[in-house]
């Protein structure tokens, strides 16, 4: 177990490290390769108004000119112990995590990101309780009455859910529940937890369900067919030929192999939703990571897109991190991996 | 008072293509601390008859009717979860392949520990202690230690003694083993048939053993009972079915027994065909498109049911042959390639 946590642990360092190597690559290397020389990156960072001079100052102090290891290296560095920009004037020094400063507001992007994550995470987390408890047990109760009128209801309606986008859905309840019958927050509004829980939970309330039934919906279908799967076992038969209640067999015998599939996904899922739930914040005007990202690639702020996608792959590999070392407790078998 | 008694089951599956008559008017009868062997091919209704003895048909889209006495109770008409308080304890099952047949996430002492449990209510310390006693009875060496394992942690054979301590773990007065030894090793099967008759003795359990392997229930049964397409072919005292058998079938079932003391020349004789479908059962004997003597019927073979009629043998059988030919077929063309030269 001691061995299988370790390769765990050096694996998602592997991880992110790859994918630091992959988003710098995107934002330097590629427009090397499409012809783009010190003097044009910089000039990203100075301004279109500076003079031909100043950029190419500017080029040598950001350490354009390089070999791009080199650049590599530092930028992992700011990532990791912090970084110091010489400006001219003087040294500014950018604690770590350091992903540069907004070309935009001239503010470390770290800080911004930190505001960020409570917004995402309510979102996230909040949503994933609602869609784990109604997937699962709408897809549980489908597959023990398959083929009856509750399991073909569910079925439709979780077609439904996984084809409807978010922006539709988002849209027409917040004209229905928020305009319309004004029992919802509308729009834009968000109260952090510490402030007014439920303030918090209003405000959150109707981004939730919509992005829990779009995720539900498809829990439904998993449960309901890993659950067909399980019960059909020949543990199953074991289980019931011991004298066990149905409750106990469906539950403690069969939900419980059905589950695994399911964690690998939820982990999958809220990882990536921890990056941005790009589409709901939008759509709610939620001031999350999402709506960040959105707003850093249409104003072209550099530091702020790598920083924003850095952190979202950081979710994803933790998130990752995480559903192996679960999986390992769930299944003994897997300990032996 | 018979323990266990079967009359006229009927376990019936409807199907998109049609019912499937997967029992067909079973019956038969078991004393305490005696052993029947269930014999017959996949699909002849075997496996469904041990289920539905433990009443695990119930609830789903099986038609049942008959009777199953145990230990005067009725249990075809015997509520669902009558039957259930009755499953482990009362009666309880040993399944073919204990691997798929053990729930993978739990330790061999926790599936212990829980059958125990649901018919005791005593304290998990309590019925772990009982759990590990049980594995040390079916022979798992270091059975405090082994307690804790998982069934992948344990071999084949281990794995199949823990299910049977599991299926012994409330002293269960009927135990029904189907298929017992079948996904072992050759030479784990005889320690495994030992075993079981072993703790037959011990526990004065009535013992119903499930198998297409003649040779597995040579040794262990008291009665054997040759099952075909759903219904009895042939019943009779084991002596009976090896000595005398008046069965085609059964015939075949003997000439596709590999034997140690045959000649490595002869051939084995195996029933050419396969099992029929439940579904369409054959017309008249349903055995009759595989019986080498169907000719020496008259016919009747093809359009009559035969019965199950006592022989003049003191058995009964399920065929249009008449007692002499079957005797004369027997002693003449099948007992003299049996048996060693």
């Amino acid at each position: 177990m001691a061995t299988y946590i370790i390769r765990r642990l050096i694996w998602a360092a592997v991880m992110l490290t790859i994918v630091s190597i992959i988003t710098f690559a995107i934002f330097f290397l590629v427009p090397r390769l499409a012809g783009a020389t010190p003097e044009s990156l910089a000039t990203r960072y100075v301004g279109r108004t500076a003079t031909a001079e100043q950029v190419k100052i500017a080029a040598e102090k950001l350490g354009f000119n390089d070999p791009l290891v080199v650049q590599y290296g530092r930028f992992a560095k700011g990532i990791v112990a912090g970084a110091d920009y010489d400006y001219g004037p003087g040294v500014e020094h950018c604690p770590a995590p350091c992903f540069g400063y907004s070309f935009l507001t001239r503010l470390p992007v770290w800080p911004d990101l930190l505001d960020r994550l409570p917004v995402t995470m309510s979102l996230a987390i909040g949503a994933a309780i609602l869609w784990v408890l109604a997937g699962v047990a709408t897809g549980v109760v489908s597959a023990l009455r398959r083929g009856s009128f509750f399991d073909r209801a569910a079925m439709t309606i979780a077609l439904g859910g996984v084809s409807l986008p978010i922006f539709f859905t988002g849209m027409v309840s917040l004209v229905i529940f928020s305009y319309g019958l004004g029992i919802t927050a509308p729009g834009g509004s968000f109260t952090p937890f510490l402030d007014d829980p439920a303030a918090w939970a209003y405000s959150l309330i109707l981004p939730w369900i919509t992005l829990a039934f779009l995720y539900a919906a498809g829990y439904a279908r998993l449960t309901r067919a890993g659950m067909l799967e399980t019960m059909s076992e020949d543990y199953i038969r074991t289980a019931r030929a011991k004298g066990l209640t149905e409750r106990t067999v469906v539950l403690k015998h069969g939900l419980r192999a059905a589950l695994t599939p399911i964690l690998t996904i939820f982990g999958l899922d809220v990882g990536l939703l921890l990056g941005g739930a790009v589409l709901t914040e939008s759509t709610y005007s939620l001031p999350g990571m999402g709506k960040y990202a959105i707003d850093a690639i249409t104003n072209q702020d550099l530091p702020k897109v790598m920083g924003v996608v850095l952190f979202a792959a950081f979710f994803v590999v933790v998130a990752n991190l995480i559903v192996d070392l679960l999986y390992a407790v769930v299944d003994p078998r897997v300990r032996l991996a | 008072m018979t323990f266990l008694e079967l009359k006229d089951l009927r376990i019936h599956f409807p199907t998109d293509d049609g019912l499937v008559k997967s029992v067909d008017g079973l019956s038969f009868s078991l004393e305490r601390g005696k052993t029947l062997g269930i014999v017959g091919e996949s699909g002849s209704g075997k496996s469904v008859t041990s289920l539905g003895i433990l009443g695990l048909h119930k609830g789903g889209r099986a038609r049942i009717s008959g009777e199953i006495w145990l230990d005067g109770e009725e249990l075809v008409s015997a509520s669902a979860e009558h039957v259930r308080t009755l499953r482990g304890k009362k009666m309880a099952m040993i399944f073919q392949d204990p691997l798929s047949a053990m729930h993978p996430f739990y330790t061999v002492g926790a599936q212990i520990i829980e059958a125990y449990r649901i018919h005791h209510k005593v304290s998990k310390s309590v019925a772990r202690k009982h759990a590990i006693e049980m594995l040390d009875r079916v022979g798992i060496p270091q059975p405090d230690r082994r307690v804790d394992s998982y069934p992948h942690e344990f071999s084949g054979g281990m794995r199949q003694r823990a299910m049977i301590a599991m299926a012994l773990s409330c002293d269960p007065e009927l135990l029904i083993a189907d298929e017992p030894t079948t996904a072992l090793d050759v030479t784990v099967q005889a320690q495994i048939l030992d075993l079981m008759r072993d703790l037959q003795r011990d526990f004065n359990a009535a013992l119903i053993i499930i198998t297409h392997d003649l040779g597995v229930v040579a040794e262990l049964s008291d009665d054997i009972l040759v099952m075909y397409a759903g219904k009895a072919i042939e019943y009779g005292t084991s002596e009976d079915i090896f000595e005398r058998p008046e069965h085609p079938y059964t015939w075949g079932l003997l000439g596709s027994m590999p034997r140690l003391d045959r000649e490595r020349t002869e051939r084995l004789m195996p029933i050419k065909g396969t099992p029929p479908s439940l579904i369409n059962v054959p017309q008249g004997c349903a055995f009759h498109p595989r019986c080498t003597y169907g000719d020496r019927t008259g016919g009747k073979s093809t359009t009559e049911v035969p019965t199950l009629l006592e022989s003049e043998g003191g058995h009964l059988v399920r065929c249009h042959l008449s007692g002499d030919v079957r005797r004369s077929i027997w002693e003449n063309e099948i007992k003299p390639n049996l048996e060693a030269p």
